[in-house]
């Protein structure tokens, strides 16, 4: 398995793999597998900023409802390419973490933190108030996209849709690997591990967390864009506090610091949740509480003696 | 005039309500180092509990909600001592996450409990009826929160700064070995704050049960606004989170009369105007 994980296209082939496994095994559960594909591009551009960056940020929804909202408008006014909708949606997101990064990144801790989710709160404020523009409450809907690449039209068996989104999935991983393993992407990692050391060492602090904060912005307006496209609608709630939350514990369950945790994590998050809500809305916070309070108390240590002592 | 006057009522009340809960907070996120994102779940205990006491008991009003103040009380000094106590070393993000689950697990208790629907505290009569002032007549139970806020402050004020409790507590909190080898029983002075701000929590969820209606998901819906008040007042700081509380509830309680088509906009608008005008909050103690 270690032999295997060292070739350099394996993740993706993984992923492939198990997406391949669905698709011809699991036509029922498309749908969820094309929402986990989509949520786990938004938690690996999360992971980018608390990860890597080392920024604990509970305010990431509003770039990727920014990056949903722009691509349904752009379809509804203007195209309804849907290539065109992703690069659109990404660019707003980037500009949005760009403007308010110039803000919130002078702070640090619980003072970033909170000022993150006051960005979050009066973005999606403003989206219920301009009704006209977002539909409000109602959610933006009304709008169609067109054939992918020219060739295939979304089904109702989600086939088209959970093609298209693992495509996308497996382009934004490989981007924000070849970033993150770039001299950039491990200044950052520098950063979070002793800010006052690389900034003697010659780095400019600022303006590498402003890079990228945009970047994950442009990645988290990506995810919003597909999602718009994918569920043909736009609600307030992917601008929503929750949201921003639910991602965060989605990508500690994985382990923050790694693109194939963030994923894991998403998958593990949204199966349970799914499965655990069909049987009552409440009863998945039992799972998910007892989750989380389990895996702090037990520390990982004891996990992997236990894992260990399996023959 | 009159819409002023209302607003500023309103508002103040609003504020304490805010202030109550948080206080709790306020001290084990600035002295106690220990980010209980849980805080908002004992607000909801003590109304629940006060909810129970007095509609399905049949207690009255004053002795419900002393009796849900004493157990909600207990049982963070209980929560403390059995496992908050172990996490107090551990990264923040861990304390993050334990609390987190804490509230799901809460959450998910109180539906199964009392079930979803809201639970309301019927208030006697002696707090439905108009109070005439002289300059204009009052909600009796907008004078009691406005009375219980600034009994809360003074309180604990006096006791932090000059009761024995205090001293051990600053004590604990300066460097708790050496206030351990002197004698201070600082495991008991921990679970004592914790369980004193969680009572004080369940006071302020009790209180302010008309403003914010108790239901399974309150943790989590008005944990947000009370973390505000505490970042914005400054961490450890309870006249700076009395501060923040009565501006941020004026500001919210103004902007639903005058502008409610905005909703929070203007709420947190203040809130990161003021944050980044004293990003150690309004009233920091002086710690970083």
């Amino acid at each position: 398995m270690n032999a295997f994980m060292r070739i350099k296209a394996a993740p993706y082939l993984l992923i492939g793999l198990v997406g391949a496994t669905i698709y011809f095994f699991f036509p029922a559960q498309l749908p969820l597998a094309s929402r986990i594909a989509t949520l786990a591009i938004f938690v690996m551009s999360l992971d980018l900023v608390v990860g890597y960056g080392g920024l604990a940020t509970l305010g990431h929804s509003a770039l990727f409802g920014t990056g949903a909202y722009t691509a349904g408008l752009l379809a509804l006014h203007s195209t309804p390419n849907p290539l065109l909708g992703l690069l659109v949606g990404g660019a707003s997101g980037a500009t949005v973490a760009a403007l308010s990064g110039l803000f919130v990144l002078r702070y640090q801790g619980l003072t970033f933190l909170m000022l993150t989710i006051a960005v979050g709160q009066i973005i999606q404020n403003i989206a219920s108030k301009f009704r006209a523009w977002t539909g409000g409450d109602d959610g933006l809907s009304g709008f169609t996209t067109a054939k992918i690449l020219g060739l295939a039209t979304f089904d109702l068996q989600g086939r088209v849709a959970f093609l298209y989104c693992t495509g996308v999935l497996l382009i934004c991983l490989w981007m924000m690997r070849r970033l993150m393993g770039s001299a950039f992407g491990l200044a950052c990692i520098g950063i979070h591990q002793n800010r006052l050391r690389m900034a003697a060492l010659g780095t400019e602090i600022q303006p590498k967390l402003l890079t990228l904060y945009g970047f994950s912005g442009w990645f988290a307006g990506i995810a919003g864009a597909l999602s718009a496209q994918v569920n043909q609608i736009v609600g307030l709630d992917t601008l929503g506090f929750e949201l921003s939350a639910e991602a965060l514990v989605m990508l500690v369950l994985g382990g923050a610091g790694s693109l194939f945790g963030a994923i894991a994590g998403t998958a593990l998050f949204t199966t349970i949740h799914h499965v655990a809500s069909n049987v009552d809305p409440y009863h998945w916070l039992f799972v998910i509480g007892a989750m989380l309070v389990c895996g702090v108390l037990i520390p990982r240590e004891r996990w992997g003696a236990l894992m260990r002592a399996r023959p | 005039m009159t819409l002023l006057a209302n607003i500023l009522i309103d508002g103040i009340a609003y504020g304490m309500v805010l202030f109550i809960i948080s206080v709790g907070l306020s001290v084990t996120l600035g002295l106690m180092r220990f980010v209980n994102l849980a805080h908002g779940a004992f607000a909801m205990t003590g109304g629940y509990l006060a909810s129970w006491l007095i509609r399905a008991q049949g207690w009255p009003f004053a002795f419900g909600a002393a009796g849900a103040i004493v157990l909600t009380g207990l049982l963070g000094v209980a929560i403390e001592a059995l496992v908050l106590r172990r996490l107090y070393r551990m990264p923040e993000l861990q304390q993050v996450l334990f609390t987190i689950g804490l509230s799901f697990l809460f959450v998910a208790s109180a539906n199964l409990v009392a079930g979803p629907e809201v639970q309301l505290i019927p208030l006697p009569s002696w707090l439905r009826d108009p109070i005439d002032l002289g300059i204009r007549t009052l909600p009796a139970q907008r004078l009691l929160v406005v009375l219980a806020g600034l009994l809360v402050m003074m309180i604990s004020v006096l006791i932090m700064k000059y009761s024995r409790f205090g001293i051990w507590l600053r004590a604990t909190v300066d460097n708790t070995q050496a206030a351990s080898a002197l004698g201070i029983p600082v495991e008991w002075v921990y679970a004592l704050t914790f369980g004193a701000g969680a009572a004080l929590a369940g006071l302020g969820g009790i209180l302010g049960a008309e403003l914010l209606p108790l239901e399974p998901y309150y943790p989590i819906k008005y944990l947000v606004l009370v973390l505000v008040v505490v970042a914005v007042g400054g961490m450890g700081s309870v006249a700076g989170s009395m501060l923040a509380a009565l501006v941020l509830g004026t500001i919210d309680t103004a902007s639903k009369y005058l502008a409610s088509d905005w909703g929070s906009l203007f709420y947190f608008l203040v809130m990161a105007l003021l944050l980044a005008w004293r990003p150690q909050g309004l009233l920091s103690p002086g710690r970083t």
